[in-house]
């Protein structure tokens, strides 16, 4: 890495002479080694599905979730350092409550993501602290604006998305997701697609064991941001490893 | 930049002026404006007597859940000011929240219970806030604003399942707080309760007749409380589900009034 040594690469708030800012490259970084997180916004709703990597068998079940619930009609999900995460988790909470206080409404995912995301660029500024190594993917849907779904970076910068990926295997995610009519989709036909494409990108030979975590909030749920009930779950579960079964059997095939 | 002086601690804009938003105040002048001029026994608090009131809720226990009460008027005074202030709270899928008295504080109160609801879900283990919790929860909120001589004044009626039985509970402004299978607020205390324990000492009650007991109460005091309207709202809770139904309006005949001569 050309940065190391130059001496620019120490604080958040000093440029690199080729107009970089070294410690918000290095908190990609770290987000590009966690599991990969998508989120997928179809007609009448939004999907999240994680690949939470197990990094020991003495975890229990379900520990260390990376999908939250940000208010009863946002949900977030997380990729990269599980505390950072956490920490916008309660910055985005708190924002949300604050919001319903002083205008009695629930909080638009527009502002929303505007506050977070100014809270994470402020990190990015100064000399006393590090940038967030983590990504966030937030989304709602509401009667008056449809599904709405925002992927927001260390870097503080953030954009609308149909479908957005992040983490290990964020390129094969895409490249996945790009083949899917998002806006034709309804959530319940997005659960299954984002369940075989974590599946998919998972990287059984490097990271062993994981976890799916799969959420929405959509018009089925009223406007609810939930966990996929445990029997939606497990079919669209049974159907990815279906698929990647019938993957490895034409490619052995192949071979 | 030595110019600037230590930007740490600016010295004020300018100096013997007013602060912002203040009025000039000579020195040595008493007759200028400013708050030195009044004595403590000219100042009156207005915050600690309702305005906007509600009055009666109504609470009944039956075998498998309870039934709550209460008119949609708010009356400034013996003004009858605001038609559709709707009272019956469905907190989670366990509560259900009724309050009488003023109507200000019970919106305010009423937004603090909903943000922890919130706060709750937001864990995302599946718990849920029980009745007698939220009672609890009431008992010191109120305590804590009487012991400040603020009190929320508001009577409340929290009725729920608490670990599958029926809970019926209710905490008044200064905290005072009891369980009951019958509890009536405001005039409905002296008015309402008598008719339902005797109900209740008269056989168990069901869903239906612990409904048509407390609609039969809304209608008396309808007929006798001069703060209370003929729309009101029920709200019911049992193990399977939490419902505050639409308001509903009393069918009146005051046929008989000019009958009664009251001396």
């Amino acid at each position: 890495m050309s940065s190391i040594g130059t001496g620019y690469d120490l604080s958040a708030s000093q440029f690199s002479p080729d107009g970089r800012v070294f410690q918000v490259e290095y908190a990609a970084k770290a987000v590009e080694n966690s599991g990969t997180v998508i989120g997928l916004r179809g007609k009448d709703g939004v999907v999240f599905a994680v690949e939470k990597l197990v990094t020991s068998k003495l975890y229990e079940p379900g520990a260390n979730k990376r999908i939250f619930h940000v208010d009863e009609h946002v949900g977030m999900a997380v990729a990269g350092l599980i505390s950072d995460a956490r920490q916008i988790v309660e910055t985005a909470r708190s924002e949300a409550s604050n919001y319903r206080s002083q205008y009695g409404i629930p909080v638009p995912l527009k502002y929303l993501n505007e506050r977070v995301s100014m809270y994470m660029h402020a990190y990015t500024l100064y000399s006393a602290v590090r940038p967030y190594g983590c990504s966030v993917v937030m989304g709602t849907w509401t009667d008056y604006e449809g599904p709405q779904m925002y992927m927001l970076d260390p870097s503080g910068v953030s954009f609308s998305y149909f479908g957005c990926a992040v983490g290990k295997a964020k390129q094969a995610a895409k490249t996945e997701i790009e083949k899917l009519k998002l806006s034709d989709m309804t959530v319940k036909e997005l659960v299954k697609e984002a369940a075989r494409i974590i599946y998919i990108v998972h990287d059984e030979l490097k990271d062993k064991q994981f976890e799916l975590e799969l959420s929405w909030v959509s018009k089925g749920t009223n406007g609810r941001h939930q966990m996929v009930p445990r029997e939606v779950a497990s079919e669209a579960e049974n159907l990815a490893k279906q698929a990647l079964a019938d993957v490895e059997d034409s490619d052995d095939g192949d071979m | 930049m030595a110019f600037m002086g230590d930007f740490m601690s600016p010295a004020p804009f300018w100096h013997n002026g007013p602060s912002p938003g203040a009025f000039y105040n000579f020195p040595a002048n008493p007759s200028s404006f400013g708050s030195v001029n009044h004595s403590v026994q000219e100042f009156k608090a207005h915050s600690a007597a309702p305005i906007t009131t509600t009055t009666t809720v109504i609470g009944v226990k039956f075998d498998k859940g309870c039934v709550i009460a209460a008119d949609t008027l708010g009356s400034y005074g013996s003004l009858a000011r605001f038609r559709d202030c709707s009272r019956v709270l469905k907190v989670n899928d366990l509560i259900l929240l009724g309050s009488g008295g003023d109507y200000a504080d019970y919106q305010y109160l009423k937004d603090i219970i909903e943000q922890k609801i919130i706060d709750e879900q937001c864990v995302g283990d599946g718990l849920q806030l029980k009745p007698r919790s939220l009672y609890c929860w009431l008992t010191r909120v109120l305590y804590n604003k009487r012991s400040k001589m603020d009190p929320l004044w508001n009577n409340y009626i929290v009725a729920g399942i608490q670990d599958g039985e029926p809970f019926l509970g209710a905490v008044d402004k200064l905290g005072t707080a009891y369980e009951d299978a019958a509890i009536a607020t405001g005039l409905g205390a002296y008015m309402a309760t008598p008719l339902i324990r005797d109900a209740i000492d008269n056989g168990p009650l069901n869903e239906e007749s612990a409904k048509a007991l407390v609609r039969k109460c809304m209608e008396v005091l309808y007929y006798r409380d001069a703060r209370a309207f003929a729309r009101y709202q029920l709200g019911v809770v049992t193990a399977s589900k939490v419902v505050v139904e639409e308001p509903t309006e009393i069918k009146h005949d005051w046929s008989l009034a000019h009958m009664v001569h009251m001396k």
